[in-house]
């Protein structure tokens, strides 16, 4: 009896080996939202996940009904930091909707164009943080310095880096005078020249195939079923795009087309936005190219009380459809307002498809590739399904496990 | 005498790594792709020795961000708790400062400096990454008075 007892206690020691204790570490500048996940490992192999989040929940909807519509401009603009355009103008949008205006042709290439800068420099974040879950901090620092540029074209237009406070219902505040259209565009050639460099690098690298090939998987016929949009869907095969199937602004009039991939996998994701950098570099040309010849004006009057209706706006958001909706009844205040965010679907239903039967050292480049807009992951908590036992891991370990795997 | 010669090396090394802790409470994230800007090549952190931490007991400057959600917020004090001193703690966007266009959200709990004593505040929404490396520094020297190093 004592010796089977014995041999039980080496195995669970055997087994409290496989087990992960490390120092509760929760927080990582990488994801910038602080979110939660239950990892249910079985040894190193992920079994299944939890999705917890919430820790940045505002209440937006609620403080949105409570401010006047001028005033939501700028609320709705703080939603996210990264698509503050898109959410300001789907928003705007969505007002002149519910009073069927419509705005300048000036102020339409202008909002085009800042929303494809803005989905410049959410594309470059997005390859930088890959880089970085891959344990390669060079990619990262150079793609960030490449960034740099696209934030100095924002500044130049709006003032600002990250809010812009560009638009305001009608038209936009602010022109975009003829003399830095030169200057821009010398900044956009750099940045093709150093895209078709990350374009060879993520396509060729073996160490960056041996970590995203194949890794990750999401099936086309579960983006389908689960109606996951927009990048995320693209890589997987589904054609799916607002700017070409419902075109709002100027898309309809350029001339772009939609990048898709088949490969489903991890690369496949990041190719999708490296293609789409050049898309955006094509569409800001052919904007900038447009602008001095149109009319000067940018801004249409807007009685600021709305009567009694309702209205709906969805927009191509970096990370897939925004869809905006607005009622209102009567008054300056919206009696009901509804946002749809793209991450939102991407972050709850695939991640558990993807992690599943993955390594826990991938776990990172996946989380990374759906290109989540929660921000500062603040911690994992790992159940090890053999022995039941909970373990706490911060990012630090993660990314340790995941250099040594890129190695 | 000995010991204080010692404290002195270990202080004058302190203050040249100041290792970083970057948290988002629950802003709209401008304010942490700002400070994360920082840490590259344009603004470049590593020029005073910074370098950020994903653990915070091995930091020991906090950078804060965002106005604090009633989620975050017992998550947020553990993380202050496991900062070993000396440490300071910067307050980053108007979020944090005042709850911002927040300010009157049910769900927010902040404004920081009621939750965690704070040493610097960089104003702005967000502020640029310029003004976060000023607070940076401006933490290294109250870090420097407070506990004379
Ligand atoms: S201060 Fe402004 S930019 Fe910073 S987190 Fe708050 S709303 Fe976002």
């Amino acid at each position: 009896m004592r010796g089977e007892s014995k041999e039980e206690k080496a195995k669970e020691k055997e087994l409290e080996r496989q087990t992960y204790s490390l120092p509760v570490g929760p927080q990582h500048p990488m994801y910038i939202e602080a979110e939660n996940l239950n990892v249910y490992l079985d040894g190193e192999t992920i079994v299944d996940v939890d999705v917890n989040v919430g820790y940045l929940h505002r209440g937006i909807e609620e403080l949105m009904q409570r401010r006047n519509y001028l005033q939501n401009i700028f609320v709705a603009e703080r939603i996210c930091g990264i698509c503050s355009g898109i959410h300001s103008m789907t928003y705007c949008q969505c007002v002149e909707n519910l009073l069927g205006i419509d705005i300048p042709e000036r102020a339409k290439y202008i909002r085009t164009l800042v929303l494809e800068l803005e989905r410049l420099h959410s594309h470059f974040l997005f390859l930088g943080v890959v880089g970085y879950e891959i344990g390669m901090d060079t990619v990262f620092m150079y793609v960030w310095k490449d960034r740099e540029h696209v934030m100095d074209m924002l500044e130049q237009v709006s003032g600002n880096r990250v809010n812009y406070a560009m638009p305001t219902m009608g038209g936009v505040r602010r022109d975009i005078p003829n003399h830095i259209i030169p200057s821009m565009l010398e900044k956009l050639n750099h940045l093709e020249k150093r895209t078709e460099y990350y374009r060879k690098l993520f396509l060729r690298d073996r160490t960056i195939i041996a970590r995203s090939r194949g890794v990750g998987i999401l099936p086309k016929k579960d983006v389908e079923r689960l109606s996951i949009v927009g990048p995320v869907a693209r890589a997987s095969g589904v054609r799916i795009d607002v700017r070409m199937d419902f075109p709002y602004l100027k898309y309809g009039d350029l001339d772009w087309k939609v990048i898709v991939e088949k490969g489903e996998d991890s690369q496949a994701r990041v190719m999708v936005k490296v293609l789409e950098i050049f898309q955006s570099i094509s569409i800001l040309r052919q904007c900038l190219k447009k602008l001095p010849s149109l009319d000067r004006e940018i801004k249409t009057k807007v009685p600021l009380a709305i009567p009694k209706t309702e209205a709906i706006a969805i927009m191509e958001a970096p990370r897939g459809e925004l869809v905006y909706y607005a009622m209102s009844n009567g008054t300056d205040r919206p009696e009901r307002m509804r946002i749809r965010t793209p991450s939102f679907v991407n972050i709850i239903y695939s991640l558990p498809i993807m992690l599943k039967e993955q390594q826990l050292a991938d776990l990172p480049i996946i989380v990374a590739s759906i290109d989540p807009c929660f921000s500062c992951t603040d911690r994992m908590t790992l159940i090890d399904t053999k022995s039941g036992e909970r373990k706490t891991v911060d990012e630090t370990y993660l990314k340790r496990l995941g250099e040594r795997r890129s190695r | 005498m000995f010991r204080r010669i010692g404290d002195k090396i270990v202080c004058y090394a302190r203050r040249k790594s100041p290792w970083i802790l970057h948290f988002d409470t629950g802003g709209c994230n401008g304010c942490a792709i700002e400070t994360f800007a920082v840490l590259t090549p344009r603004y470049d952190i590593e020029r005073f020795g910074g370098l950020s931490k994903a653990n915070p007991r091995h930091s020991d400057i906090l950078i804060i961000s965002g106005a604090v959600t009633k989620k975050i917020e017992s998550r947020l004090r553990r993380v202050y708790e496991q900062t070993p001193e000396p440490k300071a703690v910067i307050a980053v966007g108007s979020c944090a400062i005042s709850k911002g266009v927040f300010h009157d959200a049910y769900n927010i709990s902040g404004p920081l400096d009621r939750i965690m004593p704070v040493d610097v505040y960089v104003p702005g929404c967000p502020p640029k990454p310029e003004a976060i490396l000023q607070g940076l520094l401006k933490a290294l020297d109250v870090w420097r008075e407070r506990y004379k190093i």
